[in-house]
């Protein structure tokens, strides 16, 4: 409908989200606005219940607004049908769940190319291309594994090589640590900033401050408001300029 | 895409074996009755259509005795009370074309060492015309055997393996009826079963004239206990058949109400309602069948609602990635066909087994056809597009945040 011309990939403004209960009507967000620019390293912080995982749900078109402006891309999210926002999901974002959630009946490069498989693109280029992300996370031998055979962080990492599989411009992290102990955490870090040094935007979610350190900016979520939004690094967009 | 998605139903089948098994099975016992049933069904109405073909066209048989049994009386046929001349008189109705007396009873019958009791037939050379028996070999008698009472004899390919085996020829042979000796002249073609399931082959004809003197004997000469009528068509059967009453009646002297001491019976109407009958009972065995098959779809409906209970999580997953909401449909209602084409297709198998089974523990006619297979079939697979609809566009309907979170 509308476009905006501009190098944000997510600019969010006026963005409400309800709940309606028995018990009433639930707030979650109120009144988001923030412009995430193409190559950024955004880290969102906040206690649990802050709306902080509601709006990266929103973000991942996971989720509806109740009302306010999402684009993506430069494209409009709000008011889209549930293909159009399937498609979304499944070109332009890569999503990185807490728990992995990986399929457990099928082998790893199976798990990795499974967003092909909704992409229509055919078995040989599916498993090709999934083999060289497996390969780029480090987990090539591991291909005819199941996830259970593996540790968490490799599965982790899986799930990162799944994300990718369709070149997407975003990723976006449900506290992607969150399961992992402190040394294989930061390894999962190092991935995602060298992600980032490729140009891909990404935007996590975590409560844990060393985390966050590895973000070029940090937004902190206190009661569905955005109440702290820092710079902390120069972001590889913008040392291009 | 199609492929991937064919994997995914083998494999989540896969994954709880004794549970797609159990769900298969309800499908494999409805389609194997189905199969069965309709194999049983075909069969039987098959044979009677043959028996109703071997008997000839637009028949009535006049039985001595009265129509009803009441009281302590023999059985319609038993006392003689018609004879040669009414059927000589028959013959002269409008509307009819042939008429053939019938004396019968069973007789042991002796060539060289071997004996046989069979069933034999004595009646005029018409017989042969109104039943449309033609011999295999061999010639009939004539109305010259019936006037001097020739000792000849046709014989039924049933009596005559029994009597000769297979490597006598029966014709010009001489066997003995009782106490006298016939020349076998002709052999007749194979009848099949009557509807009665009575074998039709295991028979002798002889001339009546010879019946009666020389095997059944002690009767009043020209005395016979039934006679075959055979009307022109279908139309004037009706007529005939009133035409036969009274002309009866005038003959034997029955005032109007008082009891007839014969009965005319239309053996084709007899023949049209066991055919329906046979229908009917093959129609009802392919309902009952079906139900069975229904049972089998609602145990699919049942076990695809769980199964997208249990994998709630993954659905999300799928959605999450980008699997839209016709896609995880399609997963899950090729999930349910999957189950029920392939426990169709074992259905079958077992269905087909079954019926051969029956056949050869039986002996009784039965019929695959690839009608009742392909029926079978289309079916199955209906039942699993129908059954398995729901719960695929339950999944397909799922949020993918709350499905996440299961």
């Amino acid at each position: 409908m509308t476009t905006v011309l501009s190098k944000n990939v997510i600019s969010v403004s006026h963005l409400y989200k309800e709940y309606y209960t028995d018990a009433g009507t639930f707030s979650v967000l109120k009144d988001v606005n923030i412009d995430i620019e193409a190559g950024d390293f955004v880290a969102i912080m906040g206690p649990s219940g802050s709306g902080k995982s509601t709006f990266m749900n929103i973000l991942g078109c996971l989720d509806k607004p109740t009302k306010g402006d999402y684009f993506l891309d430069g494209q409009t999210v709000a008011n889209l049908e549930n293909d159009a926002l399937a498609n979304l999901r499944n070109k332009t974002i890569g999503f990185v769940f807490q728990g992995f959630n990986l399929l457990a009946r099928s082998s790893l490069v199976d798990n990795v190319a499974l967003p092909l498989v909704y992409s229509g693109v055919d078995k040989d280029e599916r498993t090709a291309r999934a083999l060289k992300l497996l390969e780029k996370v480090g987990l090539a031998k591991h291909s005819a594994s199941r996830p259970n055979q593996i540790s968490g962080g490799q599965q982790q990492r899986v799930a990162i090589a799944r994300a990718l599989i369709n070149n997407p411009r975003l990723i976006l992290a449900d506290e992607p640590t969150g399961n992992l102990d402190t040394t294989t955490s930061h390894e999962i870090m190092m991935l995602f900033n060298e992600l980032n040094q490729d140009g891909i935007t990404v935007v996590l979610v975590t409560h844990e401050q060393d985390i966050a350190d590895h973000a070029s900016r940090q937004i902190k979520f206190v009661d569905g408001s955005i109440v702290e939004d820092v710079r902390t690094k120069i972001s590889h967009s913008q040392e291009r300029h | 895409m199609f492929s991937a998605m064919f994997g995914e139903a083998w494999r989540a089948m896969g994954a709880n074996r004794l549970r797609t098994f159990l769900t298969m099975l309800g499908m494999v016992i409805g389609v194997g009755a189905v199969v069965l049933m309709m194999a049983i069904g075909q069969g039987a109405e098959d044979s009677v259509k043959k028996s109703i073909s071997s008997m000839g066209s637009n028949l009535f048989i006049v039985l001595s005795g009265p129509p009803s049994s009441g009281g302590a009386r023999s059985a319609s046929g038993n006392a003689a009370t018609l004879n040669v001349k009414d059927a000589n008189a028959m013959s002269d109705l409008d509307g009819v074309i042939a008429v053939a007396p019938l004396s019968m009873g069973n007789a042991q019958v002796i060539y060289a060492g071997n004996n046989w009791n069979t069933a034999i037939l004595g009646t005029s050379p018409s017989f042969l015309d109104i039943r449309s028996w033609s011999l295999l070999d061999g010639y009939a008698f004539g109305l010259s055997d019936m006037r001097s009472a020739t000792r000849v004899a046709l014989i039924g390919t049933t009596t005559a393996h029994s009597l000769f085996g297979d490597d006598v020829d029966p014709i010009g042979k001489t066997i003995r009826i009782k106490a006298s000796p016939f020349t076998i002249i002709g052999i007749l073609e194979s009848k099949g079963q009557s509807l009665d399931g009575r074998d039709q082959d295991d028979t002798i004809i002889v001339p009546l004239s010879t019946a009666q003197r020389k095997i059944f004997g002690n009767q009043i000469p020209g005395s016979v206990r039934q006679i075959m009528v055979q009307a022109e068509s279908d139309k004037v059967m009706g007529m005939v058949e009133d035409n036969l009453n009274s002309l009866l009646k005038q003959r034997h002297n029955i005032r109007e109400g008082a009891e007839q001491d014969f009965s005319v019976r239309n053996l084709t109407a007899l023949a049209k309602s066991a055919a329906e009958t046979t229908k009917t009972m093959s129609l009802l065995l392919g309902a009952i069948a079906s139900v069975s098959l229904l049972v089998g779809g609602i145990g699919i409906m049942n076990i695809m609602l769980v199964s997208v209970t249990e994998r709630t999580r993954e659905i999300g997953i799928r959605m999450a990635i980008g699997a839209r909401e016709r896609d995880i449909l399609l997963q899950f209602l090729l999930e349910a066909v999957v189950i029920s084409i392939v426990g169709c297709l074992i259905g079958i198998a077992i269905g087909v087994g079954g019926a051969i089974l029956v056949k050869n523990l039986t002996e009784a006619s039965i019929i695959i056809s690839l009608n009742a297979i392909t029926l079978a079939f289309t079916v199955a697979t209906a039942v699993g597009v129908f059954f398995g609809f729901y719960p695929a566009k339950k999944a397909a309907k799922l949020n993918p945040i709350e499905a996440l979170r299961f």
